[in-house]
């Protein structure tokens, strides 16, 4: 037992996943040493009201944040190693290399998370912006209190925020996005398209099948140039194209990498001691008997606890099992997702698709996989739980039919 | 132990729903409905792990 004995545990990564790691090996009983290691100067923040109510017109200006630092330090007892970039990783001495210093760990949570992706060209334009962390945030936020005039890249979920946002202000907003449907990969084609609805009721020009051909403007964005030449004049460009691991800072050190570090169903990264968790983390779900990577609020806060458990108790390591699960706001709806998107056929239990209310059971073979719902909140976490337990497709299609009776029944005595 | 729901907080995401479906449910217009303000003996772990793990803090517990 004393080769597993753990004295001290580094926690690279302080957002989400990073400080529910550090709750979760204090609540286990873990009384050595811990240093929390975040590359921004703030304290950790939560970041889905980043693109929602830290861009409402009136909203707060301030991040959501978990713990004060008196808490984090005097209360949990953990060192914080802030404004602190890790810059590499010695997995045969044990050490991290973070903000010019060197951290010794006998366990270690790599939840680096993941960055946005840029567009190239763009760099030191002003206006051009991703929405990532709380400073992107700000400075989005400033440009619509303005009024700008806004083109998003990517027709995904942060950018159709943003979308939501600036039509809350009554500004004019085009979203370009390259795919011929957008959310293709988050819910399928066809359904993408029938959320994006949403954006032609609520005034959001939506341009898909275009791309970017040039951001215009000298020093300062003025315009997008698509590539049908179309110049879409713009104060502010908000770019969603996705994310990367941020894995860049482990080259060198010998950890397994693609796409995410890669762990086994226990969040262990390939190395003594060393385990993953949040949007940089690539891990077997065997609930669905795939590797996966999710950048999702809930699996962040989970695997952050669930890693630090196992890091700090490794002899009685559990693995990670979950139904993904993220939701997302445009114009006063609620999307929620539970599962995995499949192409093999899905089918509307409730509502209408062009609608303002819909849910849509996504099948794999005879197994349920996923639920979509558009104001669907009564409904979304019910079929996330046939999901966990592997429910067939037609046992959850029997399920639809009779709460729908069920409901009408209450609705009509 | 009972349970205490900020409402100006909560945004009726469900993630409490997922962890304790016995004692939470979002209704139809997204509002959560606490189905037991008394945590249930035999659902204490699922209603604190519900507490703990709501992403807005809009839930705790009173003794």
């Amino acid at each position: 037992m004393s080769a597993a004995t753990v004295r001290s545990l580094v926690v690279v990564g302080a957002s989400l996943a990073g400080l529910r790691a550090v709750e979760a090996a204090r609540k286990a009983g873990f009384a050595g040493r811990i240093t929390l290691i975040g590359d921004e100067p703030h304290l950790p923040y939560d970041r889905p009201p980043l693109s929602k109510q830290l861009l409402a017109p009136g909203g707060p200006t301030d991040p959501v944040t978990f713990r004060s630092r008196a808490e984090l330090v005097a209360e949990l007892g953990v060192e914080l190693l802030l404004d602190a970039p890790a810059t590499g990783l010695d997995p045969d001495s044990r050490v991290v290399h973070a903000g010019g210093e060197d951290v010794a760990y006998d366990a270690l949570v790599v939840a680096t998370g993941a960055a946005a992706r840029g567009l190239p060209g763009t760099e030191g334009l002003a206006g051009v912006h991703v929405l990532r962390t709380l400073d992107d945030a700000r400075a989005v936020r400033r440009a619509l209190d303005e009024g700008a005039r806004t083109v998003v890249v990517g027709a995904g979920f942060i950018g159709s925020e943003v979308a939501s946002a600036a039509r809350e202000r009554g500004l004019p907003i085009t979203i370009v996005e390259a795919l011929p449907s957008p959310l293709v990969r988050s819910v399928g084609a066809d359904l993408g398209t029938a959320l994006s609805l949403l954006h032609a009721r609520n005034g959001t020009a939506l341009h898909c099948g275009q791309t970017v051909a040039a951001v215009e403007g000298t020093g300062r964005v003025e315009g997008v140039r698509l590539a049908d030449g179309t110049v879409i004049d713009a104060d502010l460009v908000v770019v969603g194209i996705g994310a990367v691991p941020r894995t860049d800072w482990l080259a060198g050190s010998g950890l397994p990498v693609d796409d995410g570090v890669v762990c086994d169903e226990f969040l262990r990264a390939g190395a003594p001691g060393i385990y993953a968790a949040g949007d940089v983390a690539r891990w077997h779900n065997a609930l669905f008997d795939r590797s996966m990577r999710v950048e999702h609020w809930s699996a962040a806060a989970e695997q952050g606890a669930r890693a630090a458990r196992n890091a700090v108790s490794p002899a009685e390591v559990q693995s990670y099992v979950t139904v993904p699960y993220f939701w997302s706001d445009w114009y006063g709806s609620r999307i929620q997702f539970a599962g995995v998107a499949t192409n093999a056929g899905h089918e509307i239990v409730s509502g209408d698709p062009a609608g303002d209310h819909f849910v849509a059971l996504y099948r794999e073979g005879d197994r349920l996989t996923g639920v979509l719902t558009l104001n669907g909140q009564r409904h979304v976490m019910k079929y996330r739980r046939l999901i966990a337990q592997r429910a067939r497709f037609d046992e959850a299609i029997a399920f639809a039919r009779t709460s729908v009776l069920r409901r009408s029944a209450t609705t009509t005595s | 132990m009972r349970i205490v729901l900020d409402r100006a907080k909560c945004t009726g995401i469900g993630i409490c729903e997922a962890l304790a479906p016995t004692v939470f449910e979002v209704d139809d217009h997204g509002e959560l409905v606490v189905l037991s303000a008394e945590v249930p003996e035999d659902a204490q772990n699922e209603v604190t792990e519900a507490v703990e793990g709501c992403p807005t803090m809009a839930l705790r517990l009173q003794p």
